[in-house]
């Protein structure tokens, strides 16, 4: 997996701002997506290319009036030429509009398109991937980069859009003088190095700007995180000033951005005048010769014209820049092979009885680091496991097999349920049978009721309250102000620890599976929660297997066996009674939970 | 600094005067150049020097106004940057002394994206209401006066359209930030499902649950779709219609212009002028939409923005505090009673008493109270009723600062800087030397790992460093407080959630930590309170029972309750029999 840690050098953060204009990479990759749109986009072109035509002829016809009509004293035709002038504008208002929504209607259906495949990739990538990865770089992926890339279609419209008009805007002036566009047309190079010149150089200022008020909203977000701790540690006078330097450094840089972006306008005002002047000193020359009056003022309007079509196409240089520097970012993400989740032959699994076996299973997450041994180990229907060791002895690892949250390679053994290998099992289906409760209660925004029917959305509000019942969960729940339909705040922040984990217990057992694991599901929960959850032990695992990984002793001591683990290895097997007999690992961790109160007696 | 934001306001006005004067002096130039050429139809070819003059006089005139407004521009714009760097430092300020109720209140995302946005909007604005707004109604009225002293009748058709296009564009705009605002929203919905499916990820396969997310995902991005096309249906009809109403307008000025021309009752040179001025027009009228919904935006992103500055920290350091320098650590709880709103009392008539060097535990359920008396001793909060006292003196009354550093206070969440473990360890005493460092960490045992590390107290921690454990966190936790050599330790709940042999490492640790030190243990946990020398149990706010752990045991009252609970399981109890 080729994925760029992100580097805190300056121009390492210039690369992530700004890649090639032109990425033949990631264009290749766009194409696609855009294909759908094929024929928005060129409805789009056709309408854009109504628009310019009518939109540069407008001085033209005005000409047209003056020169022949109004010079001439011909009123009647004077009008008609003002309606051909209004029937011009209807056709450009209509076709600017059209051009506006096609394209619009395109680069919108390419984002939807780009968001839900990136999501559905997502989806399919393994555990692995998001145990390294972090949330928020994900998320601007998701939604600044694809944002960024979707306006590549805009911007090919637009783009396209302006140059058009400039040509148009040149091909006007030919018509009507060829000797005066010449003349004027000089202004055009100079104007378009102008803006290149500036355009790189206000770029610099830009990602200068950008970097410096990022590193001051970092320590800002930072110093609103860790409030209560400076305040702890008493050091706000210091903060404050290390910040003054940031905020301080970020106005500097925001005042030169603003100088070189408003540095352009004198040169840009400069350049216009001379064009004027250019077509009135000379066009007063030709005037009655080769040209008419019409002619200069059509001229004044259209050489004031230059200026937008330019700057677009040398800001859209820029634009594409950053837009392939977001393509290159979301294709390094789609380009991360799934996993590929079912084998062809993968069956369903229905009829659960719940006999679990682990045959010879060896696991490594890195190589040369392994992290399960050679464990054998069988768990008979309606049985209870529990699983004890350090941490980082390879109980976690163990249940994630099982449930196939990672896949398990050949030649590592296997593990079967009821006799059938689960790597020849749809893992869907698999799972459909299984239910686990993590050590992290994880809720997500959504009433009590949605979460605990999370995709079971079709179940009855009675089937959830039954289930709530089951786990002790419903006496506090009822006792909300909102009963189920209290809304989870963020992060579940309105309920403790132990409620959510009640949640989680609730939602685990709606669907009613045969297999239940739990993993560490009581270690960070309060005692009055636990005492609730112990409670409700039996009837969670009545009729059920049961795996369940816990540190406490009276979770422990009732399980039919007891799997105790160590740096991989399976090194005891049996019941409470029988493991204590054999004054091995699992006396120890006995002894030692007790110690710390002994001690102190 | 007001008053250098007074001149500089000053300097951009007058910048802006004079760009709108030779803006809009240009067209008349051009209008006599047109008239003078014309007349070259009646008199011949008219002399080179008469042109130049005129040519000349707009190049000037084209270079003086840009000249002005690029200093207009840039005055204005750098006094909104001004203005945004102190809210910024402002803010900053205010997040970091304002007491802890504020931080219980906000919610850290919502504090950033205020810190954020809001205080971009509010720069932004500060240009256009100062800046834009006043010169754009000032070129639409001398435009409109220009034109009308030209030809009136000419001058009132002209602008006639002008006031309908700019009220339906602020109409449009209006309704336009309810389809912007319904678009945000949906917006933050469709991220709070993708940013709960990357972190609940483990949850989403446990669950096989991609189907039903990806569901969930594609309708919200569906209705963005669709939302986002109304918003772009609405912004091009009007965008477009208002173009085509000029360019009629344009054409209406050709057709009755012509005429005049051809009646001798307008030169050719005001025709142009009247051609030239309508461009210049178009400009303040399609920004009126613009500036209004500017403003609409300003004004709340203002009112949010202040709600922060403003609010009070509900501490109050009166004058005459005492500073004092190593406090002996007696502490007294004389009658205290403590309250976030009047109707519900967290802690009611609290009495107790703590001597120089005793270790006193505190052991409660979540929502006992318990935090809050740590809270309570630095005076992150204050008393609601009754004192505390510190070697006799009314907390009150003393130096928050010097207060604040002689108490260690080790919370359960460690919140760690995105720095070196050095300068972590170092956060409350900026000035530790490196041997500091290392003793510190060593007695909090984190020191042998710490030397592990490749770049050792140098690496880099946090976001974007090295990934440390909850136990790892926790000790560099207590390795930061114990620098400080305070003479009282608060440990509240520190080990709540790390697991047990990682508290008993931690425990070790402790033990050489709280030698000398006036100690209060916060926790839920038998195994952390059983040494102290005195436990109480709390609960609703009071004490319930108090004792030596032996002396509670003997009691069989509610910490005989927990203890059975956490470490002794009860045959003859139901809960735990897991055989069928």
């Amino acid at each position: 997996m080729k994925y760029r840690p992100q580097g805190t050098s300056t121009d390492n953060q210039i690369e992530e701002i700004f890649g090639k204009a032109y990425d033949h990479k990631v264009i290749s990759r766009l194409i696609p997506f855009l294909k759908p749109q094929k024929k928005l986009l060129l409805m789009a072109f056709s309408a854009m290319l109504i628009f310019v035509i009518t939109q540069s002829s407008f001085p033209y016809i005005i000409k047209i009036g003056i020169d022949n009509h109004i010079l001439n004293q011909d009123i009647e035709g004077l009008t008609w030429v003002f309606i051909a002038f209004i029937s011009i504008a209807f056709i450009n208002w209509v076709s600017g509009y059209l051009q506006e929504i096609f394209a619009s209607r395109m680069s919108q259906g390419v984002l939807q398109n780009l968001r839900s495949k990136l999501f559905a990739h997502l989806q399919k990538l393994p555990m692995s991937f998001y145990d390294k990865t972090e949330v928020g770089r994900l998320m601007s992926r998701m939604h600044g980069d694809v944002g960024q890339l979707q306006e590549v279609g805009a911007l090919i419209v637009a783009t396209l859009g302006e140059l058009l008009s400039l040509i148009g805007i040149i091909v006007f002036l030919m018509i009507m003088s060829f000797k005066l566009a010449i003349i004027t047309l000089i202004v055009v190079p100079v104007l378009f190095i102008l803006l290149i010149v500036w355009q790189k150089l206000a770029k610099r200022l830009y990602i200068e700007n950008r970097i410096s008020h990022s590193v001051t909203i970092n320590n800002l977000a930072e110093t609103i995180n860790g409030s209560k701790i400076i305040q702890i540690l008493t050091r706000q006078k210091t903060n404050m000033n290390s910040f003054d330097t940031k905020n301080s450094h970020l106005l500097k840089t925001s005042k030169s951005a603003t100088y070189v972006s408003s540095g352009v306008l004198p040169g840009v005002d400069f350049l216009t005048s001379i064009a004027i002047s250019l077509v009135i000193f000379f066009g007063s020359k030709m005037i009655g010769q080769s040209l008419d009056i019409g002619v200069l003022i059509a001229f004044v309007m259209y050489v004031q014209r230059f200026f937008d079509p330019l700057r677009q196409i040398t800001m859209s240089y820029t634009q594409f820049q950053r837009a392939m520097a977001s393509g290159n970012r979301i294709f390094e993400i789609m380009d991360i092979e799934p996993d590929i989740i079912d084998a062809k032959h993968c069956k369903k699994l229905t009829n659960v009885k719940g006999n679990i076996e682990f045959n010879n299973l060896s696991f490594s997450y890195a190589a040369n680091k392994p992290v399960l041994n050679n464990i054998n180990l069988k768990i008979k229907s309606g049985e209870t496991l529990a699983i004890v060791g350090h941490t980082g002895s390879g109980k976690t690892t163990l249940i994630s097999l099982l449930s196939r949250l990672y896949n398990l390679p050949l030649n590592n053994g296997s593990i079967n349920i009821d006799g059938i290998n689960i790597q020849d099992i749809t893992r869907d289906s698999l799972l459909d049978h299984m239910a686990i409760v993590l050590q992290e209660p994880f809720l997500f925004s959504g009433t009590i009721m949605d979460n605990i029917k999370y995709r079971l959305t079709e179940a009855s509000e009675e089937d959830v309250i039954k289930a709530s019942k089951t786990v002790n969960a419903h006496q506090f729940i009822k006792d909300l102000e909102l009963g189920y339909k209290t809304p989870i705040l963020e992060r579940g922040s309105n309920l403790s620890t132990g409620q959510r984990q009640l949640i989680s217990f609730a939602r685990a057992i709606l669907s009613n599976p045969k297999i239940l694991i739990l993993d560490e599901a009581t270690a960070n929960i309060d005692s009055t929660t636990e005492d609730l959850i112990q409670k409700a032990l039996k009837n969670l695992v009545y009729e059920r297997t049961a795996i369940i990984i816990a540190h406490r002793l009276s979770t422990i001591r009732e399980a039919d066996n007891i799997a105790v683990m160590d740096q991989g290895n399976l090194i005891e097997v049996g019941n409470h009674k029988k493991l204590i007999q054999s004054n091995g690992l699992y006396k120890k961790l006995y002894d030692f939970n007790y110690d710390s109160i002994e001690i102190a007696r | 600094m007001a008053t250098r934001h007074k001149w500089n306001l000053i300097l951009a006005y007058a910048c802006m005067l004079g760009a709108t004067t030779s803006f809009l002096i240009t067209p008349k130039f051009i209008g006599k150049a047109v008239d003078k050429i014309a007349a070259s139809y009646n008199d011949g070819i008219i002399p080179t020097s008469l042109i130049i003059e005129t040519v000349i006089a707009i190049v000037l005139l084209m270079s003086i106004r840009g000249f002005l407004s690029f200093w207009q521009t840039s005055l204005g714009e750098n006094l909104s940057h001004k203005i945004a760097y102190s809210l910024r430092n402002k803010f900053f300020n205010k997040v970091q002394t304002i007491s802890f109720d504020f931080h219980d209140k906000w919610h850290t995302g919502e504090l950033i994206s205020r810190a954020i946005s809001d205080i971009e909007n509010v720069r932004m604005s500060i240009n256009m209401g100062l800046m834009r707004a006043p010169y754009f109604i000032a070129m639409f009225v001398i435009v409109s006066i220009l034109l009308i002293n030209l030809h009136w009748m000419l001058g009132i058709i002209s602008i006639a359209f002008m006031p309908i296009i700019s009220f339906n564009s602020i109409n449009v705009r209006l309704k336009m930030r309810q389809l912007l605002r319904k678009i945000q929203i949906t917006t933050a919905e469709l991220s709070t499902i993708s940013q709960e499916n990357f972190s609940g990820a483990r949850v989403v396969r446990s669950f096989a649950s991609s189907k039903y997310e990806q569901s969930k995902f594609d309708s919200k991005n569906q209705e963005i779709f669709y939302q986002t096309i109304d918003a772009e249906k609405l912004r091009a009809k009007n965008a477009t219609f208002m173009r085509f109403a000029f360019t009629v307008s344009i054409g209406i000025v050709l057709l009755i212009g012509g005429r005049l021309v051809i009646n001798n009752e307008l030169t050719w040179g005001e025709l142009t002028q009247f051609i030239i001025y309508m461009q210049i027009l178009s400009m303040p009228v399609t920004m009126a939409a613009w500036l209004v919904n500017a403003y609409a935006r300003a004004v709340s992103s203002g009112e949010r923005l202040f709600e922060i500055l403003d609010a009070k920290s509900k501490l109050k350091e009166s004058t005459n505090t005492l500073k004092i320098e190593k406090s002996n650590g007696h502490i007294i709880f004389d009658n205290v009673s403590f309250s976030y709103d009047k109707n519900i009392s967290i802690i009611k008539n609290l009495n107790f008493e703590i001597k120089p060097g005793e270790k006193i535990a505190i052991i409660g359920t979540p929502g006992s109270g318990k935090t809050t008396i740590a809270n309570l001793i630095p005076r992150f909060y204050d008393v609601t009723d009754g004192k505390i006292l510190l070697d006799n003196i009314d907390i009150r009354e003393i130096n928050l600062n010097s207060l604040r550093k002689n108490i260690g206070l080790i919370q359960q969440d460690i919140f760690l800087f995105a720095t070196t473990i050095r300068e972590n360890i170092a956060y409350g005493k900026e000035n530790a030397t490196i041997e500091e460092v290392i003793n510190a960490a060593k007695t909090a045992q984190i020191h042998n790992y710490i030397e592990t590390l490749d770049k050792g107290y140098d690496t880099i921690i946090g976001e974007r460093g090295t990934d440390l454990s909850g136990g790892q966190k926790q000790r560099i936790g207590i390795a930061r407080a114990v620098i400080l050599n305070p003479s009282i330790l608060i440990m509240d709940d520190t080990t709540s959630s790390v697991d047990t042999e990682t508290e008993s490492l931690i425990n070790d640790s402790l033990k050489t930590i709280m030698e000398n030190r006036t100690t209060l243990i916060i926790s839920n946990r038998i195994s952390t309170v059983q040494k102290a020398n005195k436990i109480f149990v709390i609960e609703k706010g009071e004490i319930i029972e108090e004792g030596r752990h032996q002396e509670l045991l003997e009691k069989n009252g509610k910490y005989k309750n927990i203890y059975n609970l956490q470490l002794k399981p009860t045959e003859n109890k139901a809960t735990t029999t897991i055989n069928k």
